[in-house]
């Protein structure tokens, strides 16, 4: 038997899809600065892996060369993904949903054996509420790199006048390349969301939208419940 | 079970047909917004251009100036280094305003009143004045940074000394290279500010060249493109001066 039951507050899908453009923005709009000075790579010495990044990616995604339209769109856009990430926090507190967000006890333990299962390494899933544990820590953790960004951001932006800001952050160069790697960040968070929501099929993403999710009972469950509540 | 059974009997729908008219709404809902954005983002880079960038995103750079002139205290210094730690090569980062032509053996700073009076003023009658030393790292706008060492006199001890005490209660200083080429406008809080100096000097020697000799502005306060090379003339006003970068899409505030 097919049962509707809800699952993401309308508050919390508002949030997450306001998020969504404004954070690739964000990104979008931040490389186009850090462009005009893109000296990060992954290597030692003279030896380069990876370089931030190669001209090919810039040619393949059409990035132009416009730093000012760069800053001017992300010190606007800052404002929006502040305050939409801001009120996104204050109702997950105010409506009690952090108690299925918030890592526990058991998440640390439990994380790695969702990480074995989605490596197809062991077959069962410990028990969960509506996220796992996996998902505790990376949605917490996508929280705290948010709240990072800002502060990193504020201190590159106005090193002289938040000076305490920037000295947290370890100094202005510190503060940008911080500022950078919470970017890769979430582009990394981003395409294993992506295959996760992929692979978790058509009823977990349709819950993001309209809400609800779609359980089907057995039957013994079904008498469970109906034994549970006489 | 039973719940559910009353519940579709008085909206005569099965399990199914609701899924399918919940999931219709939010999905037209969500489309909707998702097209509204869409919508949105090119209605903003199709606005009317002001210097460089669309009207709402410069009015975005004044909005963030009024938030964060707030904070501007004269008190907030921008970090400073040991003598040792300045570089010895400085990055020389463009060459507006620096004609070749200049007549360096004739230059005087021209500093216009708010009577319309000018007052000449030599390099060597600069370097009389007590001298201001700053090494900070210099920032550029593209991004780098560059621990330097500047000195030349603080400008609120240029505006004490010259009694320039009326035209510092107006709002903005302009600053223009002789050959007028580059051009810079700052508000009057950050020129005050006591690690603003007008520069002459560069690893404890006179300014090359390249650097803006005689003089230039170092404004730690201010990202690279304010710290105006070679000044040629010095005016005040109460309506924002023109200012190069300003009109090619960056922040006129461009406030550190």
């Amino acid at each position: 038997m097919k049962r509707i039951v809800k699952k993401h507050p309308l508050a919390i899908r508002w949030f997450h899809w306001v998020n969504f453009p404004l954070l690739a923005i964000m990104i979008w709009s931040g490389i186009l600065i850090y462009w005009a000075n893109d000296v990060y790579r992954l290597g030692w010495g003279n030896k380069t892996v990876l370089k931030f990044f190669p001209q090919s990616f810039y040619a393949a995604l059409h990035i132009p060369y416009k730093l000012a339209l760069g800053m001017a769109m992300h010190f606007f856009f800052m404002w929006l993904f502040f305050v939409n990430g801001l009120l996104y926090v204050l109702y997950t507190f105010i409506s009690g949903e952090w108690r299925y967000l918030l890592p526990n006890k058991r998440s640390f333990k439990e994380a790695w054996l969702v990480v074995l299962h989605d490596l197809h390494l062991r077959k069962e899933l410990p028990s969960q509420a509506k996220y796992n544990a996996a998902q505790r820590i990376a949605y917490s953790a996508i929280i705290v790199m948010g709240f990072g960004s800002i502060v990193t951001g504020l201190a590159i932006y106005k090193p002289a006048q938040l000076y305490w800001l920037c000295a947290i952050c370890g100094g202005y160069e510190a503060a940008r390349i911080e500022h950078f790697v919470l970017m890769i960040g979430y582009c990394l968070f981003f395409i294993i969301h992506i295959v996760q929501v992929i692979l978790a099929g058509w009823n977990n993403f349709r819950a993001m939208v309209t809400g609800f999710d779609v359980v089907k009972d057995t039957p013994v469950a079904s008498e469970e419940i109906i034994n549970d509540k006489p | 079970m039973s719940k559910f059974l009353r519940k579709s009997k008085t909206k005569n729908r099965t399990v199914g047909q609701e899924i399918r008219r919940r999931t219709i709404i939010s999905f037209s809902l969500f489309f909707a917004l998702l097209l509204l954005g869409y919508i949105g983002w090119h209605w903003l880079n199709a606005q009317p251009d002001d210097n460089g960038v669309p009207k709402p995103l410069r009015i975005g750079y004044e909005k963030n100036e009024s938030v964060f002139r707030n904070i501007f205290s004269g008190n907030h210094l921008a970090k400073t280094y040991s003598k040792d730690k300045a570089v010895k090569l400085v990055r020389v980062n463009g060459s507006l305003g620096l004609s070749d032509s200049f007549d360096y053996k004739h230059w005087k700073l021209k500093v216009v009143r708010k009577t319309g009076d000018t007052l000449y003023i030599s390099l060597n009658e600069l370097r009389a004045m007590p001298k201001t030393e700053i090494i900070f790292d210099f920032k550029c706008i593209e991004g780098w940074s560059q621990v330097t060492h500047w000195g030349g006199v603080k400008f609120s001890d240029f505006v004490k000394k010259y009694n320039l005490d009326p035209e510092a209660t107006m709002k903005y200083v302009g600053l223009v290279t002789p050959d007028k080429g580059y051009y810079v406008g700052i508000d009057m809080p950050s020129m005050m500010h006591p690690q603003t100096i007008l520069c002459y000097e560069m690893n404890g020697q006179l300014l090359p060249l390249n650097q803006g000799f005689p003089l230039r502005l170092i404004i730690p306060v201010k990202y690279g493109i304010k710290h105006l090379k070679r000044i040629g003339t010095l005016s005040f006003s109460n309506t924002p001066p023109p200012d190069y970068w300003a009109e090619q899409g960056y922040d006129y505030y461009s406030g550190l």
